[in-house]
């Protein structure tokens, strides 16, 4: 006996690994309907994805000399790695998860110091990077439902950018609700009249598939909030965000602005709000911060997906809100307890 | 009536481990072959000792005196003989020795001639308070601060509710819980005597909902009383309710402020072991010798509740309950989590130790610390608000002043940040870091404010002499220059009448030099001796005004 340690002198009851493995775990739903939606491509492209990160993560552990064993252990790389390929479309060639996951574990984490230290976030650096450099076949995804393209198929596009017979990339592929939304409308035409030109594109209130890919995704997410994996305050904030700016451009011109709903249910809004932006590393974390920068994503997805230059704006939006991060948290200190009300 | 009760942000609801050191009575354990007394056993200056090596002492006796105001004395807990008084293992965080008077015990118990105060209420409370000191008690609920200054409210303040904190919020621990349950009758009369040294107008004892018994016990106690004036609460079982702060929030919905006491709120809380003190010295003149202690854990045979002299080594109790020496990881002082590990078993009890812990080492094993990863579960349980994230963020940078932004100094060392911490960070051992550190540099800064308004004086007196001697220098100077306008007339006439003189005897000199001295007559001879007389009265006129001058 003697050994002398610090209190609290109790088990650990909880771990990273347990945290990360809850986050793979709640989003099993939302990739269930990738999937069905979209094609056994989202599991190539996870599968990939994660063996990237770990081989990448292994490497720059060993150049830091760290401990490889705990460090693998702790999932981080794998969620980055998950995260990062739910943001890809289904049809994406092997260089470009490679270089996407490889840039975010090597460059977007540990350069900045690994687990814990990195101001920005992975997956979003590196989704960020090919959308500017790869912009091409980083917007062109399957259509939701149509279930042309097999697993094998999906396979051989990876892995030897070889299409299915007959098919060419662009019969194959098109543009998302969310992008064929801002450029129709670019052009002077109302809501009402894309649906009729697009027919399989929207579903209930937003694009077909797409909704249901959003509705799993918050399902997950609220199960994170009820295990306490999650706080409530990010995710409620970026909706209540997009929400409300959708409202106020939406009521005046429905015509020219898609509903609230549409951009709520569209793209990877929930994606963003549930999981990505609620990476605790990267994200602010006074109660009042997070508030703010949960609301200032929202307002910034919709900005983008409005008037910026890419049908989403999820990623640009969360690595605009972490450089924020610091500033957040230094203005927005709680109520110490018996401190004066302010 | 039902009390309202409110709510602190955080806490924990953790397992309680309580019903396993409540199955016996509390009983004395057999008498040790030593007790070892810590002249510092509570928060303040250490005790004096008043008794000599070899000396024999009776159970009871006053052994070691209160040194300064915040300070108590220490009684012998036994009788025997001083051994020594020297530095021992002490029961303390640091695990450095302190100087104790170690007594070897005679066997007989023989008690000193106690005095009871037979009517407080007639009393001053001013010597109620001295009645208190005297008998040397502290706080029993763990921090050790002098009770007779806390029975003081001071001469502005005016005490509304006194509160005796019976929460006992720690697993494991029960010492509270079974004095409660046995002696009901004697912290009620310890909180009478409370309130009127403080002249409290309303009393609570608040009892966590986990201790059912020790409530109906203190309820039927209350009803012999039937004192209007004595609530007895039942409150929620979350850890840690029984911290002064929280406590007092969940009974008035008041938040004692930052860096501030009870009393500026107009609330006092003592512990209820410490009320039960209280009334033994007023009803038997007893001084604080003995307390109960619970010995518990899984390594462990029989849990129990000991009521054990000051002064008995740890080993002498973890022995009477059938301790597995092999299968213990690691001894505490306290709860599992704000207690400490003990370095040595032969470090005694003393007036704050309210249980000893025998963790087993099979228990999950330590994991290694990971990065923190800032998720913030430590804030949605930290009873103080604070944010543990950035705080340790910034001690570990050693940014102290960040530290003390992020209001490091309300954080109460409860432990329950690290308990839910996911990278297993030992959280509260970076804010005590901090705190030391901190006050570390205050120490020395206060030095070298010291050192340097020393130095500063000496450089003003230094310059004060310098200006000092250059201003009688300047007057000397200018008295010398009104005074010398008048002398320099004076001695100038002098002067020239001098010259003129001295010019007429060397011209005669010369004259009677040139003339021959040799064959003169008597009349020449005569006129010869003649002038030299007369130039003998010059030559003295001369040196006389000379001497004048």
């Amino acid at each position: 006996m003697q050994s002398v340690h610090s209190s609290p002198h109790t088990a650990p009851q909880n771990s990273v690994t347990r945290m990360m493995l809850a986050l793979l775990v709640a989003l099993i739903p939302g990739i269930l309907a990738y999937i069905y939606f979209f094609g056994w491509g989202v599991i190539v492209n996870i599968t990939l994805a994660i063996m990237v990160a770990v081989a990448s993560e292994a490497l720059m552990l060993r150049l830091r000399h760290r401990p490889l064993k705990p460090y693998l252990l702790d999932g981080s790389a794998i969620v980055t790695a998950v995260l990062f390929a739910l943001a890809l479309p289904t049809l994406a060639p092997w260089w470009l998860i490679f270089a996407g996951v490889a840039f975010a574990i090597v460059i977007a984490k540990h350069l900045y110091g690994g687990l814990g230290y990195n101001p920005f976030n992975p997956a979003m650096v590196g989704y960020a990077t090919l959308l500017i450099a790869f912009p091409k076949e980083m917007t062109a995804w399957l259509p939701a439902g149509t279930h042309e393209v097999t697993f094998i198929d999906n396979l051989r596009y990876t892995f030897l950018s070889a299409l299915p017979d007959g098919m060419t990339y662009d019969s194959l592929t098109m543009a998302t609700p969310l992008d064929t939304v801002k450029t129709e409308l670019a052009q002077d035409r109302t809501m009402d009249e894309i649906p009729m030109r697009y027919s399989g594109l929207f579903g209930g209130v937003a694009g077909r598939g797409w909704e249901w890919v959003n509705l799993t995704f918050m399902l997950g997410g609220l199960i994170l909030i009820y295990m306490k994996i999650i706080n409530w305050r990010i995710p409620v904030a970026v909706i209540v965000g997009i929400f409300v700016i959708a409202t106020v451009f939406a009521i005046p011109d429905p015509d020219l602005r898609p509903s609230p709903f549409f951009h709520l249910f569209g793209g990877a809004a929930m994606l963003g709000a549930f999981f990505i932006a609620t990476d605790p590393v990267t994200a602010a974390t006074t109660p009042r911060g997070q508030l703010i920068y949960g609301f200032g994503i929202g307002i910034i997805i919709y900005v983008i997906r409005t008037w910026g230059g890419y049908p989403d704006g999820v990623a640009f939006a969360v690595l605009i809100m972490n450089m924020a991060v610091p500033t957040l948290d230094y203005y927005t200190k709680p109520r110490v307890f018996g401190q004066e009300k302010k | 009536m039902k009390h309202k009760l409110w709510h602190f942000q955080g806490g924990l609801r953790l397992s309680g481990h309580k019903h396993m050191s409540m199955t016996e009575h509390v009983a004395p354990p057999g008498l040790p072959a030593q007790v070892i007394l810590p002249l510092q056993q509570h928060i303040g200056e250490p005790a004096e000792p008043i008794v000599k090596v070899g000396e024999r002492v009776l159970k009871g006796q006053m052994i070691a005196k209160a040194s300064e105001y915040v300070s108590v004395p220490v009684h012998a807990s036994t009788s025997g003989q001083v051994i020594a008084i020297e530095e021992r293992a002490v029961p303390h965080p640091s695990g450095l020795p302190a100087t104790c008077i170690v007594i070897e015990a005679d066997g007989k118990d023989e008690w000193t001639t106690l005095k009871p105060v037979l009517d407080y209420q007639t009393m001053d409370p001013s010597a109620l308070r001295n009645v208190i000191r005297d008998a040397g008690i502290v706080g029993l609920g763990g921090a050790g601060f002098p009770s007779f200054i806390k029975l003081n409210p001071g001469p502005n303040n005016i005490v509304e509710t006194l509160i005796l904190n019976g929460a006992e919020c720690e697993p494991y621990i029960t010492c509270d819980a079974m004095l409660m349950q046995e002696h009901p009758r004697r912290v009620i009369d310890g909180l009478l005597v409370m309130k009127h040294a403080l002249r409290a107008k309303h009393c609570i004892i608040a009892v966590e909902d986990n201790k059912k018994v020790a409530h109906t016990m203190l309820v039927n106690a209350l009803h012999e009383h039937e004192s209007e004036f004595i609530e007895i609460v039942q409150i929620p079982t979350i850890y840690p309710t029984g911290g002064e702060k929280q406590l007092i929030r969940v009974l008035t919905g008041k938040e004692i402020p930052s860096h501030g006491l009870p009393i500026d709120i107009g609330m006092v809380c003592h512990n209820v072991a410490t009320a039960a003190a209280v009334c033994e010295t007023i009803e038997q003149g007893k001084p604080l010798i003995s307390r109960n202690v619970t010995i518990t854990g899984e390594a462990v045979e029989t849990p129990r509740n000991l009521e054990v002299l000051i002064g008995t080594p740890f080993a002498h109790l973890l022995d009477a309950c059938g301790w597995q020496e092999e299968q213990t990881d690691e001894v505490l002082m306290g709860g599992p989590m704000m207690g400490f590990g003990i370095a040595s078993l032969d470090a005694p009890v003393i007036k704050t130790t309210n249980c000893i812990l025998a963790r087993p080492k099979d228990q999950p094993h330590r994991q290694p610390a990971m990065p923190c990863i800032r998720c913030g579960q430590c804030a949605n349980v930290c009873p103080a608000k604070l944010l543990p994230q950035q705080l340790y963020w910034y001690a570990r940078a050693k940014d102290f002043d960040k530290a003390q932004d992020y209001n490091l100094f309300d954080c109460i060392e409860c432990g329950c940040c690290a308990y839910v911490c996911p990278s297993h960070i030992p959280l509260v051992q970076y804010y005590r870091f901090a705190k030391t550190e901190i006050w570390a540099m205050e120490r020395d800064k206060k030095k070298a404010d010291h050192a340097r308004q020393r130095h500063e004086f000496h450089q003003y007196r230094l310059e004060r002499k310098q200006k000092e001697d250059e201003e009688r220098k300047r007057m000397k100077k200018e008295l010398l220059k009104k005074t010398q306008g008048k002398e320099d007339a004076e001695s100038d006439s002098k002067k020239s009448a001098i010259e003129a003189a001295m010019a007429r005897v060397k011209a005669k000199r010369e004259q009677q030099e040139k003339e021959n001295v040799d064959n003169l007559t008597e009349e020449q001879k005569q006129a010869i001796r003649e002038i030299e007389e007369r130039r003998q009265r010059v030559r003295e006129n001369e040196s006389s005004t000379e001497e004048k001058n």
